[in-house]
């Protein structure tokens, strides 16, 4: 690699990056360079999909958050999972030579693995905040877990990425309780809100062979096995702040193959139309 | 001390340990006062028989925008230095803890009007009891804070106020 074209001040204005993506995570392991297999590879970008969509969902509050607080809060929460993404989606890619940036500016709404949950817009601020509980007390059980993988990247972006999920949720927890314990109106929106994501839970903690496999060879956790400890999670929000858990329809779900609603085709649209517009083009 | 250790693994050979200082000048954009060594994301600087310095550093947050900053001023700044093949790359494991935050490190910041991390990182575990610790203002040192929000300027940091001289300050989290 050379670097005879760096200038001087790389951030005086805008040039392209100097150094390739790909040389930049390596994982667990400094010189790793670890390739991912064709099963952890799906896996991965199953979750680096739930991340990249939430995070660009939370990017649509700044500047029409109740609070400037709450603008700078979500848009944060919103960094951290682009790059808990970021990791996921390059390692993903590594299985056949795609890019990070490729898998998330030109793949198409049938390829995206993401979860329901993850696509819903954002509503109200209660109904955000509801999905972000859901979505939270569900990844940290989900990091958790994932620390302890054999794989070394996934295990080692899980250890990383479970310490800022923890403020993620504590925050959605924080609002939860502020929001039912308020005034009539706004504890009717969070029961609303509450009432209106639950469906999308169920999809987190199903099985199928992909992760059946990897349960098998210790690289990631059934997702069923997470249910105890999220259950856990909100079931004590949901005490405290004197609501009750919502029960109902569960939706059908397929995102993880590729089937999704028809929220996601318009978050992509949005996205992805700048690459596309100027394709190789870098900022 | 073992965290120190950990926290600075500094290499022993000579060579190493000369770009290893040279790459430790290197400051956080946002934080111009820290070093990436005071940080503890400068972990690993190593020659190899080529004479290519290779560097490993670590994030602080996934989503940290300063890390692309850093990792091309270590770049030029090794560059400049005269080594002429030289490789920057990112370790997500051991993960960033603010534990590693040196001690001079903490006093620049506190100098600086951020408030340093009150507490190691294990408080922070999860439990049906989070301890919470009382944050000192850095401007006059009361304890009679208030977190305003969670999420300050940065993912790092919180913003709070102080109830006796009146001024916000940031708070840098425990992670």
């Amino acid at each position: 690699m050379s670097h005879a074209d760096l200038e001087d001040d790389v951030h005086g204005d805008v040039t392209v990056d100097a150094l390739d993506l790909a040389e930049e995570y390596t994982g667990a392991a400094a010189g790793a360079g670890a390739q991912a297999s064709a099963d952890v590879s799906a896996y991965a970008m199953r979750l680096g999909d739930d991340a990249l969509v939430l995070a660009q969902r939370l990017g649509m509050w700044i500047t029409r958050a109740p609070e400037l607080e709450e603008d700078i809060a979500l848009g944060n929460i919103g960094l951290d999972l682009i790059g808990h993404a970021r990791s996921l989606l390059h390692y993903a890619g590594t299985f056949d030579g795609r890019s990070e940036d490729d898998l998330a500016y030109w793949r198409d709404e049938p390829e995206w693995r993401n979860a329901w949950l993850f696509e819903q817009p954002n509503g109200d601020f209660a109904l955000t905040i509801a999905r972000q509980l859901v979505a939270s007390a569900y990844l940290v059980e989900l990091y958790r877990a994932l620390a302890d993988s054999n794989d070394a990247t996934l295990a080692a972006i899980a250890e990383k990425a479970q310490k800022e999920v923890d403020y993620h949720l504590d925050h959605a927890v924080q609002w939860v309780l502020r929001l039912a314990g308020g005034t009539e109106y706004s504890r009717g929106r969070m029961i609303v809100g509450l009432a209106d994501t639950w469906p999308y839970a169920d999809e987190l903690f199903r099985d199928d062979p992909l992760v059946e496999r990897l349960a098998a060879q210790g690289d990631a956790p059934l997702p069923s096995t997470l249910v105890p400890g999220f259950d856990r999670t909100v079931d004590a929000v949901l005490a405290e702040a004197g609501l009750d858990r919502p029960t109902g329809f569960v939706a059908a779900g397929g995102g993880r193959e590729g089937r999704h609603t028809e929220h996601l085709g318009p978050l992509l649209a949005e996205m992805q139309v700048l690459a596309r517009q100027h394709p190789g083009a870098s900022w | 001390m073992q965290l120190e250790a950990s926290a600075r693994p500094v290499p022993l050979a000579t060579d190493a340990r000369r770009a290893w200082d040279i790459a430790a000048t290197v400051t956080d954009p946002e934080i111009p006062v820290l070093t990436i060594e005071d940080l503890g994301v400068l972990r690993d600087v190593t020659i190899d028989t080529a004479g290519a310095v290779h560097v490993t550093l670590t994030p602080t947050y996934s989503g940290c925008p300063a890390m692309d900053a850093m990792r091309d001023d270590v770049l030029i700044a090794l560059t400049h230095a005269g080594y002429a093949e030289v490789s920057v790359e990112m370790a997500l494991s051991p993960a960033w803890t603010t534990d590693w935050l040196s001690d001079t490190g903490k006093e620049k910041l506190r100098t600086y009007g951020i408030q340093a991390p009150s507490g190691h990182a294990p408080a922070r575990d999860a439990g049906p009891i989070r301890l919470k610790m009382a944050v000192k203002c850095p401007r006059c040192d009361s304890l009679d804070t208030r977190e305003i929000a969670r999420f300050g300027s940065t993912s790092c940091k919180a913003l709070y106020e102080c109830r006796t001289c009146l001024e916000p300050f940031d708070y840098f989290k425990v992670l």
